[in-house]
């Protein structure tokens, strides 16, 4: 259990500007402003979005961690993790705009409807100025669409698909997360080196939109390398046995299957597939091979020793040696006695992200913050240098390759870096076919005056 | 008044009183004190409750008063909010061919599906309306992508045609330029009050819905209902066919959802594939039985009691938990927060999960069934003397199902 | 060919599982009249009966290892579990590996006590109450108990692996006279479609030559005849109560190698498991055997990527189809009887 000092304080306080309010009754003021949730008084308030109920319950525990850490080093509390690596200096541990930061929390479940609610409440309820954290594409584009319409910005927490940034962007919306088809741009050229360019590749794809634009992106980035695909088989969400799925993969002439899962569907499928025994086989005279495009520390707990040899890829972790990374591990380690996930990280660092962009804009207003991080470069935050680009709001930077590991000493580096794809490798122009081609606009900014 | 008797008259008077006065009601604690936190007065939460009120309220005219539980009431609520955004995406954000166009192919889909469910009864006919609707969302959800955007859900794009929108039209749900999104905010001391046109528009709709629930429970057709409820057979023998009031009740439930869930699409103009999922059917059971199925009022409590918990008591955490017992000593405040811990924030499911237990063992009738509890309670109170207790445990008689 | 022995065999453990679930529920609701929404919950209760004895077994002491270090940079606190200690790392290995298969003497005492707990606790109370009301309660209990199992384990699956002995998988398919390869199936699959047919059997047995199972099936077909008879039926009902959790649970313990554990698995299968029911009739247990086993080979055929590319998300809905069909024709279920819950 984590004590925040900080919010009580902030509690009491807030109390205290009650009475004050109760003492000069300002009766049928309208609260005309200039822009949605503009803060009042010497508090502002951030709300943290993430699924705290349902199968990623302990995703959006671990990002509610970082989110805590985060707003603990923006007010000047703990030992500053990133700030003291950080690029910009333009935040200094005493809030923001001298303002301390308060976070109020919600529960998306992994369901848009749900998440968009929660949302709704944080915005019309407790007067946030920004939203952060989530753990699924879906719920992502939905959440960003709402903050959208109600003007206040975004930060979309795990989402791998291509649409957040692509056909569903949003110009009060930002991504840290990478995304699908720097997952496949950043994996090609290690499997080519591993495996070869003769291979023949079957996909079991998870049956909804994140599923098809990683499917999309795999086989692409793979048939570049002359890979062939043997099939694409859609498979239902939780459908927890993939028996029936996994058992013609190995009569299908294919020798490499990609798992196009995620969460809990990913650590069914690849237990079958190793129950199956495929790994043990030769096909085409080769050593049959799984890959798994995308990989989070939960997912490779959740796996255990299947994973053993098998390559993904990654947007961070907490193995890396820059002295961001370092720092953060440091500070989350020593709160909560356990490293960050990759999610956490990108929770974390959009929170100070977001801080540093309204310090350096002077403004709450969501269009001068979204102004402030459009083409804003930086580093010191993990990935070495990174480019917030303005025709998409995408994040650009290194992408890690990652291999389950033989020997793991703790449960926390079952997988390792193999990789560190530079950014240059997984950069695409902003109107590529796979992201809305060029139809595919943010819009206008709007701070919902 | 209104074809009413004097009494359902007072009735709906005062439903209406309270709903034009919800969102003064759901704010009884000052901005910024502590207790805030248990505030539902936002346009969001208000406006789920008449929502789902409505939902509630269509349901009950098929389960509280034909006694068939259908298990696929969701699936209704997805094609409205299917056919609301679809009717933004290609005419323009005014909500209202939407929302007819929802009642009207809600009730189609009402009547093909309650035509084939209708051929059995009792828990077969649950497992087949379950079939239909969990058929629905799988559909929804990953093969029929195109139409419904899956996972995301589906929404509006720049690119859509909207023929009808002008130039000047909103960018947002609108009724005639109504816009629902827009809302008065009025600072009164340490009060803030929100009143939201869209919640209003819900309201209005709401209290139609309910009015129309009225008719139905004192109409012969309502009697027929439960007559089918409290002895099919009985019914048959006499020569009355059920099915065609059965299959009646089914559509009007059906066309209830169908608004319902036009209206979530009229306030956010998005649909979400969950909220056909067997869990959304089994919530709007859940809102019924809690409430007390077959009264007028139970449904619409119990969706109020639900919406509450998922909105309010999943937003507390240990902060805020430690921001309320600041005032004790430490290891003491520690304590209490621990305890109170497992049941708030993400804990959430749990503390309903025990609600609805302990609502289920010691209230069968339902929340309606406690109010009346305590209302018999306090007349006894001001009526003066000690309740008299009965040595003989005498059945009382059963208060009347539409009270 | 090939591809279609290859789905049944696929079907037949979906099948195992599908059968051992309705089996029990069908107990309950044959023998006790409630129709149990906590069912899900029960077997996955069981799974985690196998989490909890792999979290015995493992039960480890603290070891610095100083040429190691953990993610913070301090010496490495590497976890040694006691059972190595005490048999060495051999035998206490393979003890540990072993924990699923273990797990089953855990959960049967485990099992039998949570049915008695809830029958004698909550269940006897709502014997009298509309259906309706049952199924709200239990469905109550179903979310109370998966989220005291998740405050405990979390949300994430967690892994139960078979023991070494059953890993990979054993080609049926050079027996059949086919190529290598072509029609392949896990020892483990193996091994849990013995084990449900061993219950099952067991199950039947019990009921068909035991006297207490002959009052009980007099008591399923009549309980105030028998009631009359003098014969004490409430007890030999929730013998039947704690008898039906233990299959869900033992049927949840040998499945997590299968499928990794994870707090909501019960309702994942509750639906699923209804549709069993209601499919080979209410309150028919040959029925709901035949049922799930027909249902899980049908789900594996419509996993076919030739009947996928025919009707496209088929595999969702098919047991949907199956039950909307079966019920239009057969109107009880396969083998179910006049007049249970049509009211």
């Amino acid at each position: 259990m984590t004590k925040s000092t900080l919010t009580r304080r902030g509690v009491i306080k807030t109390g205290a500007y009650a009475g004050a309010g109760l003492a000069l009754p300002t009766i049928f003021t309208s609260r005309a402003r200039a822009f949605t949730n503009a803060p009042s008084g010497n508090t502002v308030t951030f709300g943290f979005n993430v699924p705290q109920t349902g199968p990623y319950a302990d995703e959006g525990l671990d990002e509610l961690r970082a989110q805590e850490l985060a707003v603990e080093h923006l007010n000047g509390m703990g030992d500053g993790g990133m700030l003291n690596t950080f690029s910009s200096k333009a935040l200094d541990g005493t809030g923001i705009l001298g303002k301390q930061v308060e976070y109020v929390t919600g529960d998306t479940q992994t369901k848009s409807d749900a998440a968009r609610a929660s949302a709704k409440a944080m915005i019309e309820k407790d007067g946030v100025v920004m939203i952060n954290g989530g753990s699924s594409s879906g719920v992502a584009v939905a959440v960003q669409g709402l903050c959208q319409e109600a003007g206040i910005i975004f930060m979309a927490g795990l989402t791998h698909s291509n649409d957040t940034t692509g056909k569903d962007r949003k110009k009060n919306g930002f991504r840290h997360f990478f995304n699908a088809y720097m997952s496949g741009a950043a994996l090609a050229p290690v499997l080519e080196k591993a495996y070869g360019t003769d291979r023949r590749a079957y996909h079991l794809t998870a049956d909804y939109t994140w599923g098809y634009t990683q499917q999309e992106s795999i086989q692409a980035s793979t048939e570049a390398i002359g890979w062939e695909t043997v099939n694409n088989v859609l498979t239902p969400v939780g459908a927890g046995d993939f028996s029936s799925y996994i058992a013609p993969v190995l009569n299908s002439g294919a020798d490499v299957l990609v798992l196009n899962h995620y969460g809990g569907d990913m650590i069914n499928s690849i237990t079958q597939a190793v129950q199956f025994g495929l790994r043990d086989k030769q096909v085409n005279g080769k050593q049959f091979e799984i890959v798994v495009p995308l990989y989070s520390e939960l997912m490779a707990e959740g796996a255990g020793d299947n994973i053993k040899g098998v390559y993904g890829s990654m947007n961070w972790n907490w193995q890396l040696s820059d002295p961001g990374t370092k720092a953060f591990v440091k500070s989350f380690g020593e709160k909560y006695g356990r490293p960050p996930s990759n999610s956490a990280h990108t929770c974390y660092v959009q929170t100070l992200l977001y801080a540093d962009a309204v310090a350096r804009a002077g403004s709450f207003d969501p269009c001068a913050v979204a102004e402030a991080l459009e083409g804003f470069e930086f580093d010191g935050m993990g990935n070495g240098p990174v480019l917030y680009r303005a025709e998409d709001h995408q994040c650009f930077k290194d992408v890690l390759v990652m291999k389950g590991k033989e020997n793991p000493s703790t449960k926390y580096d079952i997988l390792e870096i193999v990789e560190v794809t530079p950014v240059d490798h997984v950069t695409y122009p902003p109107d590529h076919p796979m992201f809305g081609g060029a139809e595919a606009t943010l819009g206008q900014c709007n701070n919902g005056a | 008044m209104f074809g009413l008797s004097a009494r359902d008259t007072r009735f709906l008077l005062i439903v209406i009183a309270l709903t034009l006065l919800t969102p003064i009601l759901l704010q009884p604690f000052p901005e910024g004190s502590s207790l805030a936190q248990f505030n539902a007065g936002y346009p969001d939460l208000m406006q789920k409750f008449a929502i789902f009120g409505i939902f509630a309220i269509g349901f009950n005219i098929l389960f509280g008063l034909t006694g068939y539980l259908s298990f696929g009431h969701a699936a209704f609520l997805g094609v409205g909010s299917y056919t609301v955004v679809w009717m933004y995406k290609l005419l323009g954000y005014n909500v209202l061919p939407g929302l007819l166009l929802s009642v009207v192919i809600s009730a189609a889909f009402a009547l093909l599906i309650g035509f084939i469910s209708l051929r059995r009864s009792g828990i077969y006919f649950s497992i087949l309306t379950l079939a239909f609707a969990q058929m629905s969302y799988n559909l929804a959800y990953s093969v029929l992508t195109p139409i419904t955007n899956g996972e995301t859900g589906l929404q509006v794009y720049a690119s859509d045609p909207q023929i009808l929108a002008g130039s000047g039209a909103p960018t947002s749900p609108h009724l005639f330029g109504l816009v629902m999104r827009n809302s008065a905010q009025v600072d009164l001391g340490g009060w803030v009050f929100t009143f939201n046109v869209g919640y209003y528009f819900c309201a209005v709709m709401a209290i139609l819905a309910f009015y129309i629930s009225l008719r139905i429970f004192r109409s012969p057709f309502g009697m027929m209902l439960r007559a089918i409820k409290t002895n099919q057979t009985r019914m048959n023998y006499t020569g009355l066919n059920s099915r065609p009031y059965t299959l009646a009740a089914f559509v009007i439930s059906g066309m209830y959802a169908g608004l319902a869930g036009g209206l979530l699409a009229a306030m956010d103009p998005l649909a979400g594939a969950e909220r056909m999922q067997w869990t959304a059917s089994g919530e709007v059971v859940l809102m019924t039985i809690l409430g007390g199925a077959g009264t007028l009022m139970g449904p619409v409590l119990g969706a109020g009691f639900i919406k509450y918990f998922e909105n309010i008591f999943s937003k507390i955490n240990d902060g805020i938990l430690h921001g309320w017992f600041a005032f004790l000593p430490d290891g003491l405040e520690d304590f209490i927060v621990a305890c109170f811990h497992p049941f708030v924030g993400k804990g959430w499911h749990l503390t309903l999960g025990i609600l609805f237990m302990l609502v289920v063992i010691f209230l069968p009738g339902g929340l309606v069934e406690g109010m009346q509890r305590i209302w018999r309670l306090v007349r006894r109170r001001k009526s003066g003397g000690p309740k008299r207790k009965d040595p003989e445990h005498r059945p009382t008689a059963a208060p009347h199902m539409a009270e | 060919m090939d591809a279609i022995i290859l789905q049944i065999l696929n079907g037949l453990d979906k099948g195992s599982a599908y059968a051992l679930i309705a089996l029990g529920l069908t107990l309950i609701f044959g023998t006790l009249g409630v129709v149990n929404f906590a069912h899900g919950a029960l077997f996955m209760i069981g799974a985690f009966c196998a989490v909890t004895m792999q979290r015995l077994l493992s039960l480890s002491y603290e070891e610095i290892d100083p040429t190691r270090t953990d993610f913070l940079g301090n010496p490495l606190k590497v976890e040694v579990p006691y059972v190595e200690h005490w048999f060495g790392p051999d035998l206490g290995g393979a003890i540990v590996d072993w924990s699923v298969p273990l797990g089953i003497l855990l959960a049967i005492p485990v099992m039998i006590g949570l049915g008695f707990a809830m029958e004698r606790g909550l269940i006897k109370h709502f014997y009298k109450r509309p259906h309706a009301d049952q199924i709200l309660v239990t469905f109550g209990l179903a979310i109370v108990l998966q989220e005291i199992i998740k405050y405990f384990f979390g949300a994430n699956p967690i892994q139960t692996g078979a023991p070494s002995a059953f890993s990979g998988s054993f080609d049926f398919g050079t027996l059949l006279g086919f190529d290598p390869n072509v029609i392949i199936y896990p020892y483990w699959r193996m091994v849990y479609f013995l084990f449900s047919l061993v219950i099952i059997g067991g199950v039947f047995a019990f009921l068909q030559f035991t006297t207490f199972g002959m009052v009980v099936r007099a008591g399923m077909a009549d309980r105030e005849t028998v009631g009359l008879l003098g014969i004490d039926i409430d007890r030999r009902f929730t013998l039947m109560f704690g008898l039906a959790a233990a299959v869900a649970g033992l049927a949840g313990v040998m499945y997590t190698p299968i499928l990794a554990p994870n707090y909501h698995m019960g309702m994942d299968f509750l639906v699923l498991s209804f549709v069993v029911v209601v499919v080979g009739g209410m309150g028919s247990l040959p029925g709901a055997v035949l049922a799930g086993f027909l249902l899980g080979i049908l789900q594996s055929f419509a996993s076919m990527n030739e009947v996928k590319s025919l009707i496209p998300g088929i595999d969702q809905v098919i047991i949907y189809l199956v039950a909307i069909v079966i019920l239009l024709t057969r109107p009880r279920g396969l083998m179910g009887r006049k007049g249970v819950m049509e009211d």
